[in-house]
């Protein structure tokens, strides 16, 4: 057990010192952005003076590196700054902004926590739907069976999301109205209407997410059926359904982890557009809302979020894989 | 044992290779009693395996029973629905394979492994196979019987683990087992043990079993009857004392045959001459980890030294010390007199060039896509400076030398040859530069038994005309019988004894080589059941290993 503690300490620390190198990545790669919040906030026929004002109180005067060691020492505190947008300019120009509506942190965490939900609805359909997927794939292999798994899987991620989400819509909210079209989730709502309205986009998400790790799962055990144990388990009677189950998957576990992680970051990060089309209040919109109008310290942090969930699943994967080595998990 | 159990007919099996089925197995015929032991015998690619599993009615993928019968107490496996023959695996016939290690799966404990073909066959419940399971390993005479089973097949050592794969063959009681080579990865003095076990327990539940290997000595010792299969055709089929002792085929006889090589002991070197390589109190680590303790020999000219040793003596440490592949941490190596310098970076080409290797595995050893010309050439390039046509006329005369024609062979790649020949073209590479000294890295141990008759045959000829000097590291001890000059013992990296041959196998032995010596198998068939006689159970394989140890401790 105390060689996994290690491992995971020092995956721990790499974890936090890949954390250190993107938010460089990303503060320079923000400030490289033509133009800034003044200039955009006040437009064409701003004066010289009033922009230089504005970038004085946001502290954009300042050198780049003294402006990232600020921040730097914000984020470690869990203070992530203002929003420029949201900001009350009364408040810049007077003291400082003390409303909770300002700050990054307070319009990030609702957004944050319905990107978690949708993301966690998808992933209590497309795991288990593509986990027993990619067995019975791999139980029937070159079956009718797995050539249509594998075709309508492969079509499924080969359309563009928002293809894929017209056609739920059409099916599903227009033609036989079970789900509603719009998900415009709002707080304080309760949580089975929550859940119905988030099925149609965690629908068209599982569509996406589950020819990955159902091909995966195919593919990792496939692997092993050459493996001298499994003609052993066949040479003991034992049916072909637990030979997959009992004998092949749990030696194929890594594979199939670092993948179903991969997806789940995916979810985290990468569903703007699915977003959009069912109107769904999550942290994508805001990222992309925020960089249209330059509003750094957003842009930073929802940034600083999406490395820090890839970060975290891959870190997740790689203890779950190694604890699915029963060398590691039983020393000699 | 007229109640016949198996009954085998002109059984054929086709392979599928580049989209065409081609024959593997051209008509087996054999009957198997109950209670008797069939040993299949014959070289790699005789089809033994194949035959084997097919009389389970079972084919790997690419293969399939194109002709024949397998009838097993009445039922026809070869047109059994798949359920019908799962029924009967694992419970009525079931399979030892050959490697332990690989067939165990690794992610579940041995008792998890052993109960599961009685309980998914309703043979009895998982509590009562749990302890039969104990019970067995009991008899199988495994360490700590009680707790063995509860731990991971990587926590158990190879021998420990075939001897539970053979429990757990026996967990339903089954009519028939298959063998397929259980003690072919073995050690020796490892092996002996297994063997003993596995006839133990044969004979105890009165179980039929084929016994596939391509050790003669091994079926020797286990088997009623033999039988011997060639590319696969059989060959003949008799009693195993009736086959020993008058094997009527040629190919037969010449199996038999194999061990005749015997070179002539050269007698004892002067104590003045000045070695062509001298190990000096050589003590190395992987890492942290000791490999070599205090490692000291010498090699004359035109001598053969064999260093053997089970796996993990520390044997191929010593030709990588040698080689400057591995700098020891202490002593040195001297060629010629003079000391060389440990790394091999630092080392000039007239030092590279006096120490050649030959390696194992042939296959791997040489670039795939690399001609032979090449392959040979560039050393004669690299450490002779021939280029051109002067370079093609000293591979053609190398090629002659390991007796391939020069103009077959020169533009063909590896993949073209079979094993020996590739075998011999790792020698002439060697050759290429010259050398002093080989070391030859178990040359022959993945060759058959008549091949690598050959290989060893070249090696002793070019021996005498080249006045080389060999290290042949091997465990085989026949072949350290049949080239050796001198013996070198290793064992946990230190130098256990040494000597010349003939005195090495002469008694008095040390404890240590007196085991290694004792557990090789001979052709003899009371000769497990004499040796188990005289030395008792206690004194052959790990449980002997273990005494020695503690009565000397270090």
């Amino acid at each position: 057990m105390a060689s996994i503690l290690k491992i995971i300490a020092q995956r721990l620390a790499l974890g936090a010192l890949t954390m250190f190198v993107v938010s460089v990545v990303i503060f320079t790669a923000v400030n490289l952005l033509p133009g800034d919040f003044a200039q955009a906030i006040l437009g064409q026929g701003a004066t010289p003076e009033a922009v230089d004002a504005i970038r004085r109180d946001l502290g954009l005067d300042q050198p780049p590196i003294t402006r990232y060691l600020d921040w730097l020492a914000g984020a470690l505190q869990g203070d992530l700054g203002n929003s420029f947008a949201q900001a009350n300019f009364a408040a810049f120009v007077g003291s400082d902004a003390g409303s909770g509506l300002s700050s990054v942190a307070g319009q990030i965490a609702p957004r944050f926590e319905n990107t978690i939900f949708l993301a966690g609805v998808t992933a209590l359909f497309a795991v288990p739907v593509s986990l027993t997927l990619g067995i019975l794939a791999a139980l029937y292999r070159n079956s009718i069976f797995d050539r249509a798994t594998n075709i309508l899987t492969l079509s499924s991620i080969s359309s563009p999301e928002f293809f894929l989400a017209y056609i739920l819509i059409l099916f599903l909210a227009v033609m036989n109205p079970i789900l509603p079209s719009l998900s415009n989730i709002y707080e304080g709502m309760g949580f089975g209407e929550r859940f119905t309205k988030t099925l149609l986009p965690a629908l068209t998400l599982t569509l996406v997410v589950t020819a990955h790790m159902m091909r995966m799962t195919r593919a990792a055990i496939i692997n092993l059926l050459a493996s001298p144990y499994i003609e052993m388990a066949q040479l003991k009677g034992i049916s072909p359904l637990r030979i997959i189950v009992k004998h092949a998957l749990p030696n194929a576990l890594a594979p199939i982890i670092n993948v179903v992680a991969l997806n789940l970051a995916y979810l985290i990060t990468g569903v703007v557009v699915v977003e959009v089309v069912f109107v769904y209040p999550g942290i994508g919109q805001l990222f992309v809302d925020s960089v249209k109008i330059r509003d750094i310290p957003v842009v930073q942090a929802c940034c600083l979020i999406f490395a820090g969930a890839y970060i975290l699943l891959n870190l997740t994967a790689d203890v779950l894989s190694i604890l699915s080595n029963p060398r590691l998990r039983h020393p000699k | 044992m007229a109640d016949t159990l198996l009954k085998v007919r002109g059984l054929k099996i086709e392979g599928r290779s580049d989209e065409t089925w081609m024959p593997i197995v051209n008509g087996i015929n054999f009957d198997l009693c109950r209670g008797e032991v069939l040993g299949l015998i014959g070289e790699s690619g005789a089809g033994k395996s194949t035959v084997g599993l097919a009389a389970m009615g079972f084919t790997r993928d690419g293969c399939r029973i194109s002709g024949g019968s397998v009838e097993f107490d009445g039922i026809d496996l070869v047109n059994a629905a798949a359920r019908t023959k799962r029924d009967l695996l694992g419970r009525r016939i079931a399979y030892v394979a050959q490697s332990a290690a690989a067939s165990f799966n690794p992610a579940h404990r041995l008792i998890d492994q052993h109960t599961e073909a009685p309980v998914q066959h309703g043979v009895m419940p998982r509590s009562e196979s749990e302890s039969d399971g104990i019970e067995l390993y009991r008899k199988l005479r495994l360490p700590n019987p009680n707790e063995i089973g509860f731990r991971y097949p990587h926590q158990v050592s190879g021998g420990q683990l075939q001897r539970a794969m053979t429990a757990m063959a026996m967990s339903c009681r089954p009519d028939l087992i298959v063998f397929d080579e259980p003690t072919t990865a073995l050690d020796v003095t490892t092996q002996i043990e297994v063997l003993a076990s596995i006839r133990k327990i044969v004979e105890e539940f009165d179980t039929a079993a084929i016994y596939i290997t391509h050790d003669l000595a091994v079926v020797a010792q286990m088997a009623d009857k033999i039988k011997v299969l060639l590319k696969g055709d059989e060959v003949e089929e008799a009693d195993t004392r009736e086959m020993l002792s008058n094997p009527k085929e040629s190919y037969t006889k010449s199996l038999w045959a194999v061990r005749s090589f015997k070179r002539p002991q050269k007698p004892a070197v002067q104590t003045a001459s000045v070695p062509v390589v001298s190990v000096q109190n050589v003590t190395a680590a992987y890492g942290k980890v000791p490999v070599l303790h205090n490692v000291s020999f010498d090699m004359h000219a035109g001598r053969t030294v064999a260093v053997v040793g089970e796996s993990g003596s520390g044997k191929s440490t010593v030709a990588r010390c040698i080689t400057g592949l591995l700098p020891p941490t202490q002593g040195q190596i001297e060629l010629d007199g003079v000391p060389l310098p440990s790394d091999y970076r630092k080392r000039d080409k007239s030092q590279l060039r006096q120490a050649q290797m030959i390696y194992q595995m042939a296959d791997t050893a040489l670039n795939p896509r690399k001609t032979i010309g090449e392959l040979i050439g560039r050393p004669v390039q690299f450490y002779m400076g021939l280029t051109g046509s002067e370079r093609r006329k000293r591979v053609e005369q190398l090629l002659e030398e390991i007796e391939l024609e020069p103009s077959q062979y020169y533009n063909r790649l590896p993949s073209e040859l079979s094993g020996g020949q590739k075998q011999r073209v790792g020698i002439a590479r060697a050759l290429a530069a010259e050398p002093k000294f080989i070391i030859c890295d178990e040359v022959t141990s993945a060759l058959d038994q008549l091949v690598a008759e050959g290989i060893l045959k070249l090696l002793a000829r070019l021996q005498d005309e080249l006045n080389l000097t060999y290290m042949f590291i091997t465990h085989d001890l026949a072949t350290v019988r049949s080239i050796a000059d001198e013996v070198v013992v290793m064992k946990e990296g230190r130098v256990v004894e040494q000597g010349l041959k003939e005195e090495m196998f002469r008694p008095p032995h040390r404890p240590y080589t007196d085991l290694l010596l004792s557990s090789v198998p001979e052709m003899d068939p009371d000769w497990l059941t004499n040796l188990l006689k005289d030395r008792g159970v206690d004194n052959i394989g790990d449980a002997a290993l273990d005494k020695m140890e503690n009565e000397s401790p270090g």
